[in-house]
């Protein structure tokens, strides 16, 4: 029915054309007049010049005729933007959460999902928070981004109208990996949307601790494979005894309940030799201490 | 000045020795002081940029690990921004010409003037001291916002600093030449008998003096946050990161000014001269720079249009963005009107001032399309805004600079350098400039953000494009500075005059007396344009 893949296609792609031809018109229009002038009047052909100081019929014109156009040009950006404010009533609202890596999306009954996936033809809001620091919200496809701004509620909303796979890309750059902060978004039929809904939205193979540590963007930074990305990694990190940094001096720990515990509180209490402080934000609030047990059951398994 | 000097000697041979140089309240000798300067940080800037280039010619690691890519891309925007752009002009061409432009023996304020050279050479030993001090240089990106650039561990606090102090650097030369315009116009000279190069840079001293610190007092805002924990903009302590947007851009778009103004100024000298002829609309022309300096303070929200502000806000900025965009339409019109029926002579600097239109109404246009609202929630943050800054900052005002140093050139070291391999040269920069910055407009329409380490294989031919077109735009540059390096050490003696100019620098002897003027200056009559055809 629709040939854009989402509502705010046609406006910004309209703004987009608008202003792109009259400004391929105008520089490619200027650019020949200037090289038409400097070939006519080089001084070969042209060995005395003529001062003309100015003309004020000509200098109305290119006065007046830029005004109306920039008029233009706004109405088309105006036209187009507006609408990307107005939320429907009825939209579907999904909460988007940015974290330094990761997006997660957290549906109406509280469950997570990695990948933000919406029924065809729906309107949907994102109500967007940060944990940590600025980052933006983009889907090139939809034309449409927003920052997502720690402490501030901002929203974005659209409704997906082809079936298919987008890229979700952060765009407000937000440290160290920012580049690798992707996700996708899935258009499904409603058919297909009701069914992922119902059976498999939170319902994860992974084990529950894992889950957990997704949903808490902790793997963007610690690999579960023995690599270092930005924090030690998880492999065999239950029980192993390490060197860390505290208050500028060098201690050896083993990690234990209580170790991991005051990690999640205070991050940069302890650094691991190596690693740098301030990366972390503290989870005090975000993991309760039955979700920690999952996750040290987690961290066992991975020898 | 009380010494009495025989005229014989042109400023370079007056005194010799370094001590001569670095204490010099000779305003020529501080424009080349910065030109030296800043040529040196411009290379650094460049340098890193072509690192960049190359770590992005493929997707993944190819060359740096992505932290340093970060701390590369600050480095390369904090250079280029506070170390390079904004000083260029009007502290090279404007502390060495604006006075004798004026008729005058020097700038209004001397030691003023010397102050500021050294604050810019304090505050750049801060910027590069975070290569070897502390936890490295900053990885925030030029634009240090919040909350980031309080938690983040690297060296913030030092590159803020940097920054800081290069703004009283700027403020300090914006406040000279104010004085210097104001006070010492040569007998004679009204308003609208001064050179549009003065106007210039008479407007962007207004933008220098008023908005310089509004950015000094809020970066000194996140050093008290990182030292001292004041929640002003971390949410996680109480503070706003959209107010530290707000401060940081209602400096740094008029700044965009800053940037912009003296390089129109070089373009507006260079035109009349290789045309032969009156310059079209002076007093629109100089009515315009007054207009964009002011406009130009309130349209700092277009940054922000994807913040979360309110739709009315938004709007707001959009319109005045575009209101803009007309006095520097009406300044292009009179550039190429002024062409008309001219006596064109094609020298290298006349060359650079063609580029220069051509690369600053790609950047002026492309600005257009950022300024529309709904085009621009599409483009912000991408590459697109890359290529926009770019053919403003370096298609415009960088080439401006190098089409003021091929046109001054002669005056200013008495020689002339080589006009076959300077055009050469030129070729190059264009082919390479445009190489290197037109395939990211293309990259940003596709939806690549910036500030990328990696990206996503969709994108990897018009990288591979652009990290080409970097290759070719650094023979050029290497080919050009070489060019006039050689041309500075035994190049042809060029005489008062060479390019039969009749504005008031020509007049006096190439390199200038100490004293500017070996014989009173005559104003043209009837304005500084007014050719005898
Ligand atoms: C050979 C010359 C140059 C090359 C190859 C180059 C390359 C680049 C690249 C690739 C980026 C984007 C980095 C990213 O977003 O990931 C960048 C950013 C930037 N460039 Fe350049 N550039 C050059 C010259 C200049 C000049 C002359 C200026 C200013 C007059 C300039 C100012 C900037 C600024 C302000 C940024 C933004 C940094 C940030 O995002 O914080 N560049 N440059
Ligand atoms: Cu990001
Ligand atoms: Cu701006």
């Amino acid at each position: 029915m629709f040939s854009e893949a989402s509502n705010f296609v046609k406006g910004v792609d309209d703004s987009l054309v608008v202003i792109l031809g009259i400004s391929i018109f105008f520089l490619v229009g200027i650019t020949a007049v200037m090289i038409y002038f400097v070939i006519r009047y080089s001084r070969k052909r042209n060995p005395i010049a003529t001062n003309i100081e100015h003309n004020s019929k000509l200098e109305i014109l290119w006065t007046v005729i830029p005004t109306i156009l920039v008029v233009v040009m706004f109405y088309y950006g105006w036209a187009g933007f507006t609408p990307m404010r107005n939320v429907p009533k009825d939209a579907m609202v999904v909460k988007a959460h940015g974290q330094m890596w990761a997006w997660s999306f957290e549906y109406e009954n509280g469950s997570y999902s990695e990948n933000l996936i919406v029924p065809l033809n729906k309107p949907v809001k994102l109500e967007l928070s940060s944990k940590d620091v600025l980052h933006s919200l983009y889907i090139p496809a939809y034309r449409i981004k927003e920052d997502v701004v720690p402490g501030k509620a901002n929203y974005m909303w659209f409704i997906p109208q082809k079936e298919g796979s987008y890229d979700i890309l952060c765009a407000e750059y937000c440290g160290e990996r920012h580049s690798y902060m992707l996700s996708k978004l899935e258009v499904y039929s409603q058919d297909k949307y009701d069914d992922w809904y119902a059976n498999e939205l939170g319902v994860s193979r992974d084990h529950p601790g894992l889950a957990l540590l997704k949903q808490n963007a902790c793997i963007s930074c610690h690999s579960t494979d023995g690599s270092a990305i930005i924090g030690p990694t998880f492999k065999g990190l239950w029980e192993r005894t390490e060197i860390v940094m505290t208050d500028g001096v060098e201690r050896e720990i083993t990690v234990d309940r209580d170790y991991i515990r005051k990690s999640l509180n205070e991050p940069n209490a302890d650094i691991t030799k190596g690693f740098n402080p301030g990366l972390m934000i503290s989870y005090a609030t975000t993991v309760s201490d039955e979700d920690m047990d999952q996750i040290i059951e987690y961290l066992k398994t991975l020898k | 000045m009380s010494e009495s000097l025989s005229t014989d000697l042109n400023f370079f041979q007056v005194k010799k020795g370094i001590i001569s140089w670095l204490f010099s309240l000779d305003h020529k000798r501080i424009g080349l002081m910065y030109l030296y300067a800043i040529i040196s940080f411009f290379l650094v800037g460049v340098t890193l940029g072509l690192l960049m280039r190359l770590e992005l010619i493929a997707p993944g690691e190819t060359i740096m690990k992505a932290k340093t890519y970060n701390q590369t891309f600050t480095l390369h925007g904090v250079i280029m921004i506070f170390l390079f752009i904004i000083p260029s002009i009007p502290a090279i061409f404007g502390n060495f010409f604006l006075p004798i432009m004026l008729g005058t023996d020097d700038v209004a304020l001397p030691k003023l003037n010397l102050l500021s050279w050294w604050l810019y050479v304090i505050g750049a030993l801060f910027a590069l001291s975070t290569l070897v001090f502390g936890d490295g240089p900053a990885d925030t990106g030029w634009t240090f916002y919040a909350p980031y650039s309080v938690q983040t561990n690297t060296n913030v606090t030092m590159s803020v600093m940097a920054a800081f102090i290069l703004g009283f650097s700027s403020i300090l030369t914006g406040l000279n030449f104010i004085v210097t315009i104001h006070r010492l116009r040569a007998p004679g000279m009204g308003w609208f008998q001064m050179p549009l190069f003065a106007w210039s840079l008479y407007a962007t001293s207004w933008i220098q003096l008023l908005a310089t610190p509004i950015i000094g007092i809020t970066l000194l805002m996140i050093v008290a946050e990182r030292a001292f924990g004041v929640g002003l903009f971390d949410p996680a302590i109480g503070g706003d990161p959209i107010l530290y947007q707000h401060l940081f851009w209602i400096y740094s778009h008029p700044a965009v000014y800053i940037m912009a103004l003296p390089a129109m100024g070089i373009i507006s000298e260079i035109i009349p001269t290789f045309a032969k002829r009156s310059i079209f609309g002076y007093k629109a022309i100089a009515y315009s720079s007054m207009a964009i300096a002011f406009v130009g303070y309130f349209v700092w929200g277009h940054h922000m249009f994807t913040s979360g502000m309110s739709g009315s806000a938004r709007i707001i900025f959009s319109v005045l963005t575009f209101m803009v965009a007309i006095p520097t339409a009406i300044k292009v019109f009179n550039w190429v009107a002024t062409m008309y029926k001219g006596s064109i002579d094609l020298q290298p600097p006349m060359l650079y001032a063609m580029a220069f239109i051509f690369q600053f109404m790609i950047g002026g246009l492309t600005g257009l399309v950022l300024a529309a609202l709904a085009a621009d929630i599409h483009l912000h943050d991408t590459y697109f805004v890359v290529g926009h800054f770019h053919y403003v900052m370096f298609g415009g005002t960088g080439f401006a600079m190098f089409g003021g140093m091929h046109y001054w050139f002669p005056k200013i070291w008495g020689r002339m350098y080589n006009i076959k391999i300077a055009k050469f040269a030129f070729a190059l920069l264009v082919l390479g400039f445009n190489m290197l910055y037109f395939p990211m407009l293309i990259l940003g329409l596709m939806g690549m953000p910036r500030r990328y380490y990696d990206y996503l294989p969709q994108f990897t031919d018009l990288n591979v494009l652009s990290t080409v077109g970097s290759w070719i735009l650094a023979i050029g540059l290497i080919t050009m500075l070489v060019n006039l390096i050689n041309g500075m050490r035994k190049g042809a003696p060029a005489g008062r005059n060479p390019w039969g100019s009749i504005s008031l620098e020509w007049q006096t002897k190439s390199p200038p007396p100490l004293e500017n003027f070996d014989k009173q200056p005559e104003l043209n009559e009837g304005g500084p344009y007014n050719y005898k055809n």
